[in-house]
């Protein structure tokens, strides 16, 4: 039997539409999407970009992942924070950064910040902001260090700083406070320390550790936990039960496997 | 766009609109308002700021209207939310200092007073469902040193070192924290201004609904001292100067 592949049709697909009404009419609640509450900044720095990010993944009030990675791989000399839906980050992510790859074997040239952008931004707006993702991709290309920030819906800005996620507005209150051109690296990254810093402790959708990522011209640093202004305290005592402590009544001690010594047949019938 | 299609349906409350209800007598959403309130103490009292704005929704209505009030000499109230209900707190207090003053029995109104009857008036009224659209910072000095607390709409009061309403909740009290906390009494009064008016630039930068010109007040053993307009200068080529300016670049 032969069955003929259906040439996927362009546009929005609203097949489900009717199906989800119905559910929901029958009382059907849609999961709801786990987000990752974050802070997330970038800055443009003299000679690269700084991203920083928390480490903490909230589901609800509950906090998931005490150390997860915010800062994601998209090329060689490009990186990106990712605020929102942790699958929707992780999954875009994942998926442009391979396009990216098969794009750089199709041109043989570095991958540029603006290629990147592109087809992130039109992949959200085609999803009309159901794909929750808000990210700031971050980068080195032929026109410099380079930093642009995505919105779900799918608009971007090109800036020199910028932070996202639920403890933004700590860390923009950092950079705007602090935020020069042309800032040396070593202060560009305690820059971004304290501004995810300001969104650890002032926002409850973020904590943990901070993560810095510097990327200069043929050069990235990653520094996972570059920061961790919460590790746990180191317990006082040992805990451990002392053997012993529950009387042993009685003791049997019987063989699992017998084993003989010899050759046998193996049964091929 | 219909704003109020998801989500509960009961607010905001609406008038009842039929013709033998009694017209409401509440405020149900804040119309005029006023932005952040931030305060802090400091080495020899407490500083508030508030900006001059009062809001009518997105239009600027009235750009030098007084958020940080007077009550007796020792206190000083600051007001973000509903500006009718603010002005009615203030003749309630007014009424409140006259009656104390012609009691004439050697006490006054202390910065605490005034925080818990402003706390106990906004809980009292949330339950009977008519609350003042208001948070309230008090700021004052009393015993020999700052007092400083917040009263919210619910009747939620607490004292802290730093206070920030509104938007500066978000953007300036994570650095009024970092600045202050720890260093209650050695930090001086200049740079106690120097961080209020970091922060009313920040604001000024980042708050949609706020403005250029903002108030002061200062309260230390010596009284109440209130200073302002003070002007904040906005940066606004963030992009433009970088070379970053414009999309699609």
């Amino acid at each position: 039997m032969v069955t003929r592949l259906e040439q996927p049709r362009g546009g929005f697909n609203f097949d489900n539409f009717q199906r989800n009404v119905s559910l929901e009419q029958k009382g059907i609640r849609i999961p709801k999407p786990i987000k990752t509450g974050t802070t997330i900044a970038a800055i443009i720095y003299k000679d690269g970009v700084c991203l920083g990010a928390d480490t903490r993944a909230t589901s609800g009030p509950i906090v998931a992942d005490k150390n997860c990675a915010k800062i994601h791989y998209l090329a060689p000399n490009i990186y990106c924070c990712g605020a929102g839906t942790a699958a929707d980050t992780e999954f875009t992510t994942a998926l442009i950064s391979s396009q990216l790859e098969l794009h750089r074997l199709t041109t043989g040239r570095q991958t540029r910040l603006s290629t990147a952008r592109s087809m992130l931004c039109q992949m959200l707006f085609k999803y009309q902001g159901h794909v929750s993702a808000a990210l700031i991709i971050g980068g080195y290309d032929v026109n410099g260090p380079n930093l642009y920030s995505v919105m779900p819906h799918g608009s971007v800005d090109n800036v020199p700083f910028m932070t996202m996620g639920s403890g933004s507005l700590a860390a923009m209150a950092v950079f705007e406070r602090s935020w020069r051109k042309d800032l040396e690296r070593q202060e560009a990254i305690d820059l971004v320390k304290d501004a995810i810093d300001a969104g650890i402790f002032n926002d409850l959708g973020s904590g943990s550790n901070v993560d810095i990522n510097v990327i200069e011209k043929d050069k990235v640093d990653i520094y996972r936990n570059y920061y961790k202004p919460n590790e746990r305290a180191p317990k006082e005592k040992v805990y451990k039960f002392k053997r012993g402590t529950t009387p042993i009544l009685k003791e049997s001690i019987k063989d699992i496997l017998v084993i003989t010594e010899g050759v046998e047949a193996m049964d091929i019938s | 766009m219909d704003h109020f299609s998801q989500g509960n349906i009961n607010y905001p409350p609406q008038p009842r609109s039929d013709a033998f209800s009694d017209p409401t007598t509440q405020t149900l959403n804040p119309i005029v308002v006023g932005s952040s309130v931030l305060a802090i103490k400091y080495k020899d009292g407490v500083m508030l700021a508030a900006d001059t704005l009062a809001s009518f929704g997105s239009l600027a209505r009235f750009r030098d209207c007084e958020r940080l009030y007077r009550v007796g000499d020792f206190t000083v109230l600051g007001a973000s939310g509903d500006i009718s209900d603010f002005q009615y707190t203030t003749h309630l207090l007014d009424t409140l200092v006259v009656e104390e003053y012609y009691t004439n029995d050697g006490h006054v109104l202390k910065p605490p007073n005034i925080y818990e009857y402003l706390s106990r008036l906004t809980y009292g009224k949330r339950n009977k469902f008519d609350p003042l659209l208001n948070s309230y910072v008090i700021g004052g000095f009393d015993g020999g040193e700052g007092f400083l607390g917040y009263v919210g709409h619910l009747g939620t009061s607490y004292q802290s070192s730093t206070i920030a309403t509104g938007i500066g909740a978000h953007i300036a009290q994570p650095i009024l924290r970092k600045v202050v906390e720890g260093r209650e009494n050695t930090i001086t009064e200049e740079e106690a201004i120097q961080v209020l008016e970091d922060c009313e630039k920040i604001l000024y930068c980042r708050d949609g609904r706020s403005l250029n010109y903002y108030q002061r007040a200062k309260i230390t053993a010596q009284g109440v001292e209130i200073s302002g307009p003070h002007k904040v200068e906005g940066d606004w080529q963030y992009g433009v100067k970088f070379g970053k300016y414009g999309n699609f670049k």
